[in-house]
């Protein structure tokens, strides 16, 4: 069986797939590059995705079996280094000059959010880098590269090197990753059985452990 | 003749595919856009300035290179080599580690003036330097290597301290070699990604060479990526195609 | 005005160790087999292969070990012109010849250039040139420099055979127009004795003899030389009336001595016959006819037995005797036809 699934899920699907003793392949990587090879015809048996509108890009293309659950949402955070040396609080803060920030590309699902969540708080900030992927972001913030990026809570989680400074409701987005079947899928019940462990409570808890909320 | 066919083939097919799924009616739109300029000009200034740097670096060095004998020569060589073997994305990794805010000479730069490398254009510069480099640095040593030495002589013969024996003989009988490398090293300057994007990052104007204008656009909007790519191409064959006629008479 | 060098070289097992003076206005060609250690000797002289020993030009040391002193080529003075020619290819005539003048080089260049007559190449690329023009211009190029000393490697084995004769003669004339010391190397003899003063023989990077072309062609002391005296070279050792061979065979010479001789004998001077001839001549050996070598009007006839010799023979004589490769024959050489000099 083969799992296309959104980078940000890889360590919460990696212990899923050590629970349920399917024999299964797992291909990470950003949504759209995912989006990109199903409608290229790359075969696969389940979809899993960072963003509602590539999934909706499948289901237009007829590619998806049966109808998407969202099965987990993921939050914004503003990752920065430990003990936060530069004291950033808020958004707003993201806006100090002389301070070098990095955002996520507005092409991918993290890069729009984190301009949807700006904007909500009515910020301009300056990038120094609009990185093609989440792991960009964190990895220059961990590196020390950046002082703060605007990033998955479920990246703060995961990620030893950074810490998380949280954005309140008001300002934060929160993002449905939605799974699905495919319709050209080899394996028809694995992909059904690992949908359904996904929803169910032991997966949603190791979901829950990598910093998602469940559905 | 069929595995060459074969080979060509394998050159020709993916360009095939890229003109085939060209969105012809797009590209006059994807070529006025502001963006594509951007980083069609960035791209060329960094790919000629790595290319500079290369040269100026790159010719000394491959003159030490053709002079050692013995283990120096292998440990030097396998240095010069190094970028071309390893993943251009941990050759940024590693550019980070050393001119990065943390790095072993970014820190003190950070420290004593406050000055920052990565996600500057001169980032992108070094990132394609630190790639392009040993195509530069072998080609011309292969050709110091095939230069008869007996030049050399003669005009040492003749009187000429080591300084005019490398400008008016050593230099010249290397151009063809310095020529090749040059291009090659500004080719695959131009093609940069991987090492680009982690040590100098991307943003429009300053760090999106086109390479990483493909690599976005591709995510949101294949059809401008591939407009992209073919500009990309096309830039560079003229210039290939141009540069040939001028530098090396007829091919 | 002289050259003195003591030259030891020592290089992937070949060694070259040659002691020379070579004395004002003199022409020496250094003559030998390939290998010999000839060229080594030239890049010596010329400070492109650091050695072991001394070398000093009037007084001035370019080389001296003992003191670890090394003068390098650009400083020496020293003209090198190459076997072939290299000229270099991106520049033109002029510019060649001009490069090593440091003022005014392509009005004086230009001048010499009309002088030898090739004005009308000074634009020209070296590719432009026919090999006699090339070797013309290399030897232009470092003449116009003035040099104390120089050296010419094969001056003219790379040109073609059918001008080579003419260069040789240009080339006379202008080495006899240089003021300074001419050493040039060759493996070539008529080129050794047609320009030079004196001949020094290397072999295995050693002198095995000096001297004018009439010497050294007169008393060989070795079996390149031999050859290229077109003489039959043996050794042995005088027994007074005497020469006794290495492998046992003896020649009746008279004053022979009781040392270490040469014995050369000329191929005109050894008569062949059929049948053992009776009478005068007293060096009569068997011999079995190896093979023939046609020389105009003469045959040169290379022959085994107890003493190897080569017969030089009229084609009549071959015709009449039947000689051909594997022929037994008899030879003999009068007593009085065989010079011997002290080994």
């Amino acid at each position: 069986m083969t799992v296309f699934a959104a980078a940000s899920l890889q360590p919460a699907f990696d212990k899923i797939a050590a629970q349920i003793h399917v024999d299964a392949t797992f291909n990470y990587a950003g949504t759209q590059t995912l989006t990109a090879q199903l409608t290229q015809g790359a075969e696969a048996d389940v979809f899993a995705s960072a963003d509602k509108t590539q999934m909706k890009t499948l289901l237009d293309a007829g590619l998806i079996a049966g109808a998407p659950e969202v099965f987990a949402h993921n939050r914004l955070e503003i990752a920065v280094a430990k003990g936060n040396p530069k004291g950033i609080h808020s958004l707003a803060d993201l806006a100090r000059p002389g301070l070098v920030v990095v955002l996520a590309d507005p092409s991918v699902p993290a890069g729009k959010y984190a301009q949807q969540a700006l904007a909500k708080a009515n910020v301009t900030v300056h990038p120094a880098s609009l990185e093609p992927q989440v792991t960009g972001v964190l990895s220059k913030v961990a590196l020390g590269e950046a002082d703060a990026g605007i990033v998955y809570v479920s990246d703060v989680v995961t990620s030893q090197k950074v810490q998380g400074v949280p954005i309140p409701d008001s300002q934060n987005v929160v993002a449905d990753y939605p799974i699905a079947a495919l319709k050209n899928a080899q394996h028809n019940s694995n992909a059904a059985a690992f949908i359904a462990f996904v929803l169910a409570p032991d997966g949603q808890s190791i979901l829950k452990a990598a910093g998602f909320e469940p559905a | 003749m069929a595995l060459a066919g074969l080979g060509l083939l394998l050159f020709l097919l993916p360009l095939a595919g890229l003109v085939v799924r060209a969105p012809w009616g797009q590209v006059g739109q994807e070529l006025l856009a502001p963006q594509t300029a951007t980083a069609l000009g960035l791209s060329i200034f960094c790919s000629v300035t790595a290319t500079a740097i290369a040269l100026v670096l790159g010719i000394p060095l491959a003159l030490v290179l053709s002079r050692t004998t013995g283990t120096l020569r292998s440990v030097l060589r396998a240095l010069t080599t190094l970028p071309m073997v390893l993943p251009p994305v941990v050759g940024g990794v590693a550019l980070l580690l050393a001119f990065g805010r943390r790095g072993l000479i970014g820190a003190p730069l950070y420290q004593l003036f406050g000055v920052q490398i990565p996600f500057t254009t001169t980032a992108a510069v070094i990132a394609e330097t630190f790639v392009a480099m040993p195509f530069l640095v072998i080609a011309i040593e292969g050709g110091l290597r095939s230069l008869d030495q007996r030049y050399e002589e003669a005009a040492r013969a003749l009187g000429a301290n080591s300084w005019k024996v490398f400008a008016r003989v050593t230099l010249p009988l290397l151009r063809p070699a310095i020529f090749s490398g040059a291009v090659l090293c500004w080719a695959r300057a131009l093609g940069e990604f991987g090492a680009t994007i982690t040590f100098a990052g991307n943003l429009p104007g300053r760090t999106q060479t086109v390479p990483l204008a493909v690599y976005i656009a591709l995510e949101s909007k294949p059809e401008a990526a591939i407009v992209l790519s073919l500009v990309l191409l096309a830039v560079s064959l003229a210039i290939l195609i141009g540069l040939r006629d001028r530098w090396l008479g007829e091919p | 005005m002289s050259l003195h060098a003591t030259i030891n070289v020592e290089r992937n097992g070949f060694a070259l160790s040659v002691d020379m003076t070579v004395f004002d206005g003199e022409t020496v060609a250094v003559l030998g087999p390939n290998g010999a250690g000839k060229t080594t000797l030239l890049r010596a002289l010329a400070g492109l292969v650091r050695i072991t020993g001394h070398v000093e030009l009037d007084g001035y040391v370019f080389d001296d070990s003992a003191t670890n002193r090394h003068v390098p080529t650009e400083e020496r003075q020293v003209g090198l012109v190459f076997q072939d020619h290299v000229l270099f290819p991106h520049m033109t005539v002029l510019q060649n010849v001009a490069f090593g003048l440091r003022r005014d080089g392509e009005r004086i260049a230009g001048a010499w250039l009309e002088r030898a007559g090739l004005g009308d190449k000074a634009n020209a690329l070296p590719s432009q040139l026919s090999g006699g023009q090339a070797q013309r211009v290399a030897l232009l190029r470092t003449l116009v420099t003035e040099p104390r000393l120089l050296l010419l490697d094969e001056p003219l084995s790379a040109l073609d055979v059918s001008i080579r004769a003419e260069v040789r003669r240009e080339l006379a004339r202008q080495l006899a127009a240089f003021k300074g010391i001419r050493i040039l190397v060759t493996h070539d003899p008529l080129e050794a004795i047609a320009l030079a003063d004196r001949l020094v023989v290397l072999e295995r990077g050693k002198i095995v003899q000096s001297g004018s072309p009439i010497d050294v062609t007169a008393k060989p002391r070795s079996r390149f030389v031999a050859d290229l005296a077109g003489v039959n070279l043996l050794r042995g050792r005088g027994r007074g009336d005497h020469i006794e061979l290495d492998n046992g065979a003896t020649i009746a010479v008279p004053g022979a001595g009781e040392d270490d001789v040469f014995a050369v004998i000329h191929p005109h001077a050894v008569a062949l016959y059929r049948a053992k001839p009776e009478g005068t001549p007293r060096n009569v050996w068997p011999a079995r006819v190896e093979d023939l070598d046609l020389h105009a009007e003469r045959v040169r006839v290379r022959l085994g037995g107890p003493v190897p010799l080569v017969a030089e023979v009229t084609t009549s004589a071959v015709r009449d005797l039947h000689l051909e490769p594997g022929t037994d024959a008899w030879v003999a050489v009068k007593a009085t036809e065989i010079s011997v000099y002290p080994a």
